[in-house]
C-alpha cells in the first residue's frame, strides 16, 4: 500500500523533500551564524554557505530535464521550477547577506563593488539573469509570453556559467573545488548541445 | 535596594576558602576562563556542518607561560581567544578557516630546531626549549590585517626578531631576512595534496628587509592568550609584523636565513600582480579584486555585529614604521 502511495505522489513527496532542505539548511545556517556559533566569522560562512546552496541548486535545476528524459520519468518536471526557485532565493540571501553583512550597507562601497570587481560583476549579472527568470516563472507571466519564454529561460545556462565563473574568481588559491563545479556545468550544457546548436543559429 | 553590611564577626570569602586556593584565585580564574573558551569553542566546531560526522578528537595541549604583561595595552576589543584559535589560513593543514583547527591537534612540536643562518658571524640553531628560554617573553597586543579584509586583535607572548638577530651578528652583507616554514607532508596535510593545500608549492617562505626585520615591532611569537601557541596558529614559533598583511606572518618556521638579495616570497610567486614582496596595510592600494579600504573586525556579536572600520595606512603603526619606507613609492612597491 505504502508503495502504491509513493508511486502517486511522488511528486508531492518530492516537492516537501526540496522545501523542508532548503528551508532547513538555511534556517538552521542562519540562526547558528546569529548566535555567533559559525565558526570564527559567521558572515564568511554564510556568505559562502548561500552561495554554494544557489549554485548547487541551479545545478540541480538543469539536471531535471536530462532525469526526466533518460529515466523516462515525465513527471519529475513538475519539482524543475521549485527548484529554480530556491536557487533563485538562496542567490537573493546571498547578495543580500553581502549587502548588509559584509559591506554593513555601506552603500558607495557596494555599488563600487560590483562595478570595479569583475568576479562580483559576474556573480550579480548571473544574479539579474535569476531575477528575471524567477518573475516570468509565475504561471500567467510564462503563458502570457508564448515561446519567447524558452528563450529567456535558455539564459539559465548563461547564469549557471557565469556562477561557476565567480565562484572560480573569488578563491585565492584552490581553484580545485571552482574547477569541479565547471566541469560539471559544461557536461550539462553538453548533454543539450542540440538545443544550443539551434537556439544560437536560430539567434544569429 | 536590599543593601547588606556584614558584621565584622562575619566569614567573609577569604575565611571560608581554603587559603591555597585564595592566594591562588587569579591563577584559577585564568584557568576558568580557559576551560570556557574551550567550552565555547568546541561548541563553535561542533556546530559547524562539516563536523557532524567526525569523531571528537583530543586537542593539542598548550601550557602557560611566564611574560612581561604588555607596557601599551591597545585599547581596542580583543578577539575572543576561541575565534583566534578556529579562525585561521594556515593551507599546510587545508584551505577552509576551520580546516587548521580540525586538521593539526597532532602536530609535533617538541623536538622542533629553528636555524638561524646565512650572511651572520655566529649561526645558531634554538631547541624547542630555547625558544621560550633564551630570550625574556613579552605580551605584545597587536592588529592582525588579513589580506582579505578582516581583521583581529591579539594578545601575543614572544620576543623581538631583533634581539635574535643580534645574536647571530648579521654581517655588512645581510640585507634581507628570509624564513621558512617546516615541510613534513606527514604532519601537514595540504603538503602531501596539491587539492588540500591550495596549489601552492610548499615549503611556505617569506622575507623582511632586514630593517623591517631589526624593527622592534617585528615579533617572533611563541604564545598566545598566555600560553604556548597552538599549532593551527603556528606552533611552536612564528612571526607577527602587525603593520603587513597577515601572510607575512610566517608560521612553525624551521629556518631564518640572512641573505644579499631580497628573498623569494611564497604568495608573490603565486599571484605576483595581487600579492607583493612589502605587502604593507594600505587603504588606498587596493588588492585588484577587492577594496582594502576597510576591513571588518572580528571580535563578538554573530552576524548582526556592526564591524566594518576603516582601514589605517600601516595597520595603525604608521608613527612606527612609515620612516622605514621614505622615498619608496608604496603603490608600485605593494
Amino acid at each position: 500500500m505504502f508503495k502504491t502511495f509513493v508511486k502517486q505522489q511522488q511528486v508531492l513527496l518530492l516537492k516537501l523533500l526540496i522545501h523542508g532542505l532548503s528551508l532547513y539548511f538555511l534556517v538552521s545556517t542562519f540562526y547558528l551564524a546569529v548566535i555567533d556559533q559559525l565558526g570564527g566569522d559567521p558572515v564568511e560562512a554564510l556568505l559562502h554557505f548561500t552561495g554554494m546552496g544557489a549554485l548547487n541548486l541551479l545545478l540541480l535545476t538543469l539536471l531535471v530535464s536530462p532525469v526526466a528524459k533518460h529515466f523516462k520519468w515525465a513527471k519529475v518536471m513538475q519539482v524543475r521550477r521549485l527548484l529554480g526557485l530556491y536557487g533563485f532565493f538562496y542567490a537573493l540571501v546571498h547578495v543580500t547577506s553581502f549587502l548588509a553583512f559584509e559591506v554593513q550597507f555601506d552603500w558607495p562601497l557596494f555599488v563600487e563593488e560590483i562595478i570595479k570587481r569583475p568576479y562580483i560583476t559576474v556573480g550579480m549579472t548571473a544574479f539579474a539573469i535569476l531575477i528575471a527568470l524567477a518573475i516570468t516563472s509565475i504561471s500567467r507571466i510564462r503563458r502570457r509570453m508564448g515561446k519567447s519564454w524558452q528563450t529567456l529561460h535558455n539564459y539559465s545556462y548563461v547564469a549557471l556559467l557565469l556562477a561557476g565563473v565567480h565562484f572560480y574568481w573569488s578563491v585565492k588559491s584552490d581553484i580545485v573545488e571552482p574547477l569541479i563545479y565547471l566541469v560539471v556545468s559544461i557536461v550539462i550544457l553538453a548533454l543539450r548541445k542540440d538545443k544550443i546548436k539551434r537556439w544560437l543559429v536560430a539567434n544569429n | 535596594m536590599l543593601i547588606k553590611t556584614p558584621k565584622t564577626s562575619e566569614f567573609t570569602d577569604s575565611h571560608v576558602t581554603d587559603e591555597n586556593i585564595y592566594l591562588n584565585r587569579r591563577h584559577l580564574l585564568k584557568q576558568l576562563g580557559y576551560i570556557g573558551a574551550g567550552t565555547l569553542l568546541a561548541s563553535a566546531s561542533q556546530s559547524a556542518k562539516a563536523d557532524w560526522f567526525s569523531k571528537k578528537q583530543e586537542s593539542f595541549t598548550t601550557t602557560p607561560l611566564k611574560y612581561s604583561e604588555s607596557e601599551m595595552p591597545d585599547t581596542q576589543t580583543l578577539t575572543p581567544e576561541a575565534k583566534v584559535i578556529s579562525h585561521n589560513n594556515f593551507y599546510e593543514f587545508g584551505t577552509n578557516k576551520s580546516d587548521p583547527i580540525e586538521n593539526s591537534q597532532h602536530f609535533k612540536v617538541d623536538p622542533w630546531q629553528l636555524r638561524i643562518e646565512g650572511e651572520c658571524e655566529k649561526p645558531m640553531t634554538l631547541d624547542y626549549d630555547d625558544l621560550y628560554r633564551q630570550f625574556p617573553l613579552e605580551e605584545r597586543i597587536y592588529r592582525l590585517r588579513c589580506v582579505e579584509a578582516w581583521s583581529m586583535v591579539i594578545p601575543w607572548v614572544g620576543f623581538s626578531l631583533r634581539d635574535l638577530l643580534a645574536k647571530v651578528k648579521p654581517t655588512s652583507k645581510a640585507k634581507y631576512v628570509a624564513f621558512e616554514t617546516l615541510y613534513d607532508p606527514k604532519q601537514m596535510p595540504g603538503q602531501a595534496s596539491r587539492r588540500i593545500g591550495g596549489g601552492i608549492d610548499y615549503p611556505y617562505v617569506e622575507g623582511l628587509r632586514i630593517d623591517e626585520a631589526q624593527h622592534p615591532l617585528t615579533l617572533l611569537s611563541v604564545g598566545l592568550y598566555g600560553k604556548t601557541l597552538p599549532p593551527q596558529n603556528g606552533a611552536p614559533i612564528r612571526l607577527v609584523v602587525p603593520w603587513k598583511y597577515g601572510f607575512k606572518s610566517i608560521k612553525s618556521i624551521v629556518k631564518i636565513k640572512l641573505i644579499e638579495r631580497m628573498p623569494p616570497t611564497t604568495w608573490n610567486i603565486l599571484a605576483p600582480h595581487e600579492y607583493g614582496f612589502y605587502a604593507n596595510v594600505n587603504p588606498t592600494v587596493a588588492h585588484p579584486r577587492w577594496s582594502q579600504a576597510s576591513e571588518r573586525r572580528i571580535t563578538t556579536g554573530g552576524l548582526f555585529a556592526r564591524n566594518r572600520i576603516e582601514t589605517q595606512m600601516f595597520n595603525g603603526y604608521g608613527e612606527e614604521v612609515a620612516s622605514l619606507y621614505k622615498g619608496l613609492d608604496l603603490k608600485a612597491n605593494f
